[in-house]
């Protein structure tokens, strides 16, 4: 590059209007992308709501004047002692068997599911970055050990073994998140391990070293950093298969006992009245659903945001529109730059 | 050659697993307080001399390594117990329980793989179409649900309303192919319907995924450029090499899957391993639990071996070893 071409773009940066270029950090893009996706918006929103309805369950209780344990066998239970529908006697998504209110005990079984599942995750994720970094950063033994030890666990019948442990424990609420945890650090440690590979063989990794950086220094301060985009999705792909993980140890009877609400125990106890009342299924089943499908909309949206290249099925038509909106714009005389740069970011 | 050295050295790794995974479950049930487990089979009003002989009976007082030499020396000569209450062989109980569930997994995965593998397929041939998208919000609620509440479902909307309407086909509960084929698939359907819809969103996903992304392969252009017919293109050329990565996150889900059974089992009262052990899991039948995982553990790592031999068949490339 000659020194006439070098005058000549600086020339040019000192032309070019202040707003014109304006740095943005990965994490800045992705959060503009993902902010213009109507459905990871959506599925935020949703779960937002889900997290604010399970710290109101008391207040929610104490509006219905219903609290979670206690049974109402006059007005929660037809003649028959069978329970009551939506809408009846002030229980607005009718009783459970026992004549208590489905609708406080859900969202009592809310708070049980979400804690559950955002614990188990964020010990797993920080549990799996650890051994993937270091197995996949050492190499060598180590690695032959964790790598085999993490295939082991990903590869065992974890079913199985969860119920095992939970008896020989006995059920509790530690004893759920514990067990979880145990099963979920398998998936991200292979990932983190496959991305520390590649990632240590980088040119910035060797001049770290050369500036004398330890081992661990180089873990956590240069590579971290760098992986953080895909654990952070598969993070948000985890919280909804520990909540569905926690509801079938609690069908199974393994899981939070009653008289605590969870979604699991309330629908392992709804199955033998699923001919007399179905809401008694239908509302946690659906109260379930939600809040898995908006954590897995999310995660998805996210992974999206990250990676541009991926295309998307259920993505918002917005980002089309946007292109087309500014392909025509471009076509105007007067267009900044900036303009362009934004929109293909939305 | 290469394939017998192979198939030796993953046979012994498989035996070490196992080993691993027995001494695992010994350790879990016999190294805690065995006064609970005496107790339990003693009856509530047993006189502690009682108990006391049944713990000597059972071996439980013992010195561990003692009781761990009785139970890999058991387990050699492929005895794996007695039950602590009926003391019915563990082997006889297994061989017993084992047709429901044989009948859940063997169904359950051919549909499982059809119907996942055939709606990926259709969607990456048919990407951004109406039924590319409906099967996406599918595979999501696929995806989100577990698999009682699918199985439970089911028994609401099809298998509830059917019979009240005299149309008895569809059934829970158990019954062999010695019924009547028929019948037999009457009484499975819903079952291999729930262990499939679970699983079949995950292979779904990831056969859209991979085959969308080699049908972007040149090879393919030039497959096409040689004027092959389109379904040679996809099915020779784009499936098949899809399929790898499909073959190996299969090796992973063995596992899952029998996670999956011991549910549906439960759902729809099939019996079965998975519902026998899930009993023995309240009774605290440690015997019959032990079994039960070390039977899991045998599949998951015979399973294994064969996913490895698929994979090596599929992609030439892959090398044995």
């Amino acid at each position: 590059m000659s020194i006439s071409e070098l005058e000549f773009q600086a020339a040019a940066v000192e032309g070019a209007p202040e707003q014109a270029v304006e740095g943005r950090s990965q994490w800045q893009l992705t959060w503009r992308r993902l902010r213009s996706d109507k459905v990871a918006v959506t599925a935020m929103i949703t779960i937002v709501v889900m997290v604010g309805l399970a710290i109101a369950a008391p207040a929610i209780a104490a509006l219905v004047h219903h609290p979670p344990n206690i049974a109402y066998p006059n007005t929660g239970e037809n003649a028959v002692g069978n329970p009551v529908g939506p809408f009846t006697n002030g229980f607005w998504l009718g009783t459970d068997d026992t004549g208590r209110d489905l609708m406080v005990r859900i969202f009592y079984g809310a708070r049980i599911s979400l804690f559950v599942g955002l614990v188990t995750t964020a010990v797993a994720t920080v549990a799996g970055v650890a051994v993937g970094l270091i197995a996949g950063y050492f190499g060598g033994i180590v690695d032959a050990v964790l790598a085999r030890f993490t295939d082991a666990v990903l590869a065992f019948p974890y079913v199985v073994l969860a119920l095992a442990l939970a008896v020989v424990l006995g059920p509790s609420l530690a004893v759920i998140i514990g067990v979880i945890t145990f099963f979920s650090w398998a998936g991200i440690s292979r990932i983190v391990r496959g991305q520390t590979l590649s990632l240590k063989e980088k040119e910035y990794i060797e001049a770290a070293r050369s500036l004398g950086a330890g081992p661990f220094r180089i873990m956590f301060i240069d590579i971290l950093p760098n992986l953080l985009a895909p654990v952070l999705v598969l993070a948000t792909l985890y919280i909804p298969a520990a909540v569905v993980f926690e509801a079938t140890l609690s069908y199974l009877g393994l899981g939070i006992q009653p008289p605590t609400a969870s979604w699991g125990n309330i629908l392992a106890a709804a199955q033998n009245f699923y001919q007399v009342a179905w809401w008694y299924t239908v509302f946690p089943a659906l109260a379930l659903l939600i809040t898995t499908l908006a954590f897995n909309l999310l995660g998805d949206g996210i992974r999206d945001a990250m990676d541009p290249t991926t295309e998307r099925l259920l993505a918002a038509r917005r980002g089309r529109k946007a292109r087309a909106r500014s392909r025509k714009n471009a076509a105007g005389p007067d267009q900044a730059p900036a303009d362009t740069a934004g929109s293909a970011s939305a | 050659m290469s394939m017998f050295r192979f198939l030796i050295r993953r046979i012994l790794t498989g035996i070490v697993v196992l080993w691993l995974v027995a001494s695992a479950a010994f350790l879990l049930f016999f190294a805690r307080p065995t006064a609970t487990v005496a107790r339990q089979l003693a009856g509530r009003e047993a006189t502690p001399a009682v108990i006391a002989q049944v713990t000597k009976t059972l071996g439980l007082n013992d010195p561990i390594a003692v009781q761990y030499w009785h139970f890999i020396d058991n387990l050699l000569h492929g005895n794996l117990g007695y039950s602590y209450f009926t003391q019915e062989s563990v082997n006889t109980m297994i061989k017993q329980d084992l047709p429901p569930t044989v009948s859940v997994v063997v169904g359950g995965v051919i549909l499982w793989l059809v119907v996942g593998l055939g709606i990926g397929i259709l969607s990456a041939t048919r990407a951004r179409s109406f039924f590319d998208r409906f099967s996406a919000v599918a595979v999501l609620i696929g995806l989100s649900l577990p698999t009682f509440v699918i199985g439970e479902f089911l028994l609401l909307v099809v298998f509830v309303p059917l019979n009240q309407h005299g149309f008895h086909w569809i059934q829970d509960q158990y019954s062999g192919p010695s019924q009547g084929i028929w019948t037999w698939i009457g009484h499975m359907i819903l079952p291999w319907i729930t262990l499939a819809a679970v699983q079949a969103a995950v292979y779904t996903r990831l056969m859209r995924g991979q085959l969308l992304s080699t049908l972007g392969e040149d090879y393919i252009r030039t497959a096409r450029a040689k004027g092959l017919s389109e379904r040679r293109v996809v099915f020779k050329h784009g499936v098949r090499s899809a399929l790898t990565p499909v073959v190996s996150q299969l090796g992973v889900d063995v596992g899952q899957l029998l996670g999956g059974v011991i549910v549906v089992e439960q759902v729809f009262g099939l019996g079965g391993l998975g519902q026998v052990s899930v009993q023995a899991i309240d009774t605290d039948n440690l015997p019959v639990i032990i079994g039960f995982v070390i039977v899991a553990a045998a599949f998951v790592v015979v399973a294994n071996i064969v996913v490895d031999l698929a994979y090596a068949l599929l992609d030439p490339r892959v090398r044995i070893s």
